[in-house]
């Protein structure tokens, strides 16, 4: 019975893990590439939960609905980069943060504004529903083992093109020393247009896959981006590699930790005291553990810039 | 003062006169107005004034704590709402117990926040950047989610003190009037203290680590140390304010110590102008009642605070100090 539910909270780890490099994903590669702090892609991923409850409301079809709210993001993402982020490539670090704040700000009282305080539902499509017995006597969501499918597959599609493409190799070597890609010709501001867009794409991706297990809200992407800045922070700035491993790494460890610490505490404590103190310590521990890899690596696990 | 302005004479050696003299005007100004705040009473609205500028005064405490971090010592940290976090649940937790002696609570506060910042501080200045940024961070939201978890304290929805900090046994902070200047003397307080810590040779030194650490560390000094004891010292005034900001709204919940309240005091500060002390004042002012009357029109007050903070960043360089011409 323990191992059945340890099997499936490692799966819950793996499929948050999973969202939260999809998320990271484009926030490395901005980050490196341009040396960009974006506060604003954790609303990205906001918005686009919201297109797609949106849509799906609109044609009847999450298929559809996604269908829609992909290239919208894109869209979305473009535009902010044309009207905002595109001004503050030179600026200074704290202007980055501060302005990019401002657009939190504003994004999270316009979905408000547009669609209401209270949370939407989006229903999940009739098809993956269900659940599904992948072990004797253990059930498992369907949806939730098509992130986990996605998530790996959209990982998988990533790492071919920033390994094996042209356009990847430009990436990987504007994050390591952008100057001198530029140097030797390439466009480099069309070359983070482009990452900026897929980066935007792949965060409305992620919050439009949660979008029928969780509640779509304003806000919802505030507490999503301080994770997806752990992860790349733990991973190495600008190393996809990085973040997909550091992403699986917090995934479980925030999953795991919810779940066992308590019951690992009741070892050395009293059973209320270590509940207590289980359900104190289990959302500290990312930040504990990112702290105790800056400690020992001050540049993430696998830092692209030397 | 004047032995202040001489050695920010130093620094900008260009810096004219009448500029030098502005440095100690504006900020005699805004405390002489702060002192005479509560006289605007007597035209009434007294409270409602009373609470809020009470209320700008704790924001510009600790928005000058951090303006020693970001503006005097180059060290971005996105997690000082953590401080103010501290100080207000050592207020509302002992308060609980019985103990509602401000002195315990202000050691406490002290304690607390000498303790996290020393040991938070260590590890963070160990790197550089944006690292620095995104582990103050870390730290912040480490103190964030401890706060959301302690269920005995309020949990996520915070908790009403059951009554301010008494002084020696007397309820006297219960008068707004009282509670204004005793935070006015704090403000006042912190303001000399920091100033005089800026001025001094470790001020000088911390300034010079801002503009280039590596010459500093050949000319024998450790930047790591002087940050570290910048970044305690600005946490343990930031906690200060956080016992202030719970006596005033006698609440206390974890959104005190937000990634969001962080960014607020950055906010603050760079609107008022980096690296000036009163700068930081002006800027929790501003952004204070900016708020407060664009709330007053709509509650998509939000809609316009946003764009009004991009704005600022991309056109208003130096701040509103930097337009009063007292950048130091």
């Amino acid at each position: 019975m323990t191992v059945t539910l340890a099997l499936v909270q490692i799966l819950n780890g793996l499929q948050f893990g999973l969202i939260l490099f999809l998320i990271a994903a484009g926030l490395t590669l901005v980050f490196g590439v341009m040396d960009f702090i974006n506060l604003a892609h954790g609303v990205q991923y906001m918005v686009g939960a919201y297109f797609v409850a949106a849509f799906t409301a609109m044609t009847g079809s999450f298929l559809y609905g996604l269908a829609l709210a992909l290239p919208a993001a894109l869209v979305f993402g473009l535009l902010l980069e044309v009207l905002i982020f595109r001004h503050l490539y030179d600026r200074s670090h704290l202007d980055q943060v501060l302005a990019t704040f401002g657009v939190i700000i504003f994004l999270n009282q316009a979905v408000k504004f547009v669609w209401g305080a209270a949370p939407l539902n989006v229903p999940m499509p009739d098809a993956l529903s269900g659940t599904i017995e992948i072990a004797d006597g253990m059930l498992y969501p369907v949806y939730r083992l098509v992130i986990i499918a996605v998530g790996l597959a959209v990982g998988l599609a990533l790492y071919l093109v920033v390994n094996k493409t042209k356009l990847g190799m430009l990436v990987r070597a504007g994050a390591s020393n952008a100057a001198m890609v530029s140097a030797l010709g390439v466009n480099i501001r069309l070359l983070f247009t482009i990452v900026f867009g897929v980066g935007a794409m792949l965060a409305g991706f992620a919050g439009a896959m949660v979008a029928p297990i969780l509640s779509v809200e304003p806000g919802m992407g505030d507490n999503v981006l301080i994770l997806a800045f752990v992860v790349i922070v733990i991973g190495g700035i600008g190393s996809i590699r990085g973040a997909f491993i550091a992403a699986l790494l917090i995934g479980l460890v925030d999953t795991l930790g919810r779940f066992f610490a308590p019951s690992l505490l009741k070892l050395v404590l009293d059973p209320s005291t270590a509940s207590q103190t289980g359900r104190a310590i289990a959302p500290m521990l990312i930040y504990i553990l990112m702290a105790a890899v800056l400690f020992f690596r001050p540049s993430g696990l696998f830092p692209s810039k030397q | 003062m004047t032995v202040n302005d001489s050695v920010d004479l130093q620094v900008t050696p260009a810096i004219t006169a009448p500029r030098a003299r502005r440095a100690y005007l504006l900020p005699l100004l805004l405390f002489a107005l702060f002192a005479l705040v509560p006289l605007a009473g007597l035209w009434g609205a007294q409270s409602y004034v009373l609470s809020i500028v009470t209320r700008i005064m704790v924001l510009a405490l600790a928005a000058m704590s951090l303006d020693l971090l970001i503006g005097y010592g180059a060290m971005v940290s996105f997690g000082h709402a953590a401080f103010v976090g501290i100080g207000a649940y050592s207020v509302a937790i002992l308060s609980s117990h019985g103990i509602t002696d401000g002195f315990v609570h202000l050691g406490v506060a002290l304690a607390a926040s000498f303790v996290f910042a020393l040991i938070t501080g260590a590890i963070s200045l160990r790197t550089k950047g944006v690292y620095f940024i995104m582990i103050t961070l870390a730290f912040g939201q480490m103190l964030y989610f401890l706060g959301t978890s302690l269920a005995a304290y309020g949990g996520d929805d915070g908790m009403t003190l059951a009554s301010r900090s008494t002084l020696f046994g007397s309820k006297i902070l219960k008068n707004d009037v009282v509670l204004y200047y005793v935070v006015f003397g704090f403000l006042l307080g912190g303001y000399l203290l920091l100033r005089g810590v800026v001025a001094s040779r470790f001020g000088r030194v911390l300034r010079g680590i801002r503009e280039n650490p590596v010459r500093m560390e050949a000319i024998g000094f450790t930047p790591y140390r002087y940050q570290l004891t910048a970044y305690v010292i600005a946490g343990m005034i930031a906690a200060v304010a956080g016992c202030l900001f719970a006596n005033q709204t006698e609440f206390v919940s974890p959104a005190f110590a937000s990634w969001q309240r962080s960014g607020d005091l950055i906010f603050a500060i760079v609107l008022g102008g980096l690296g000036t002390l009163h700068g930081a004042i002006i800027g929790a002012a501003v952004f204070s009642l900016l708020a407060d009357i664009l709330s007053h029109y709509t509650e998509h007050w939000a809609l316009l605070f946003g764009p009004i903070l991009i704005l600022v960043v991309l056109f208003a360089r130096g701040g509103i100090g930097g337009w009063l011409g007292s950048r130091s």
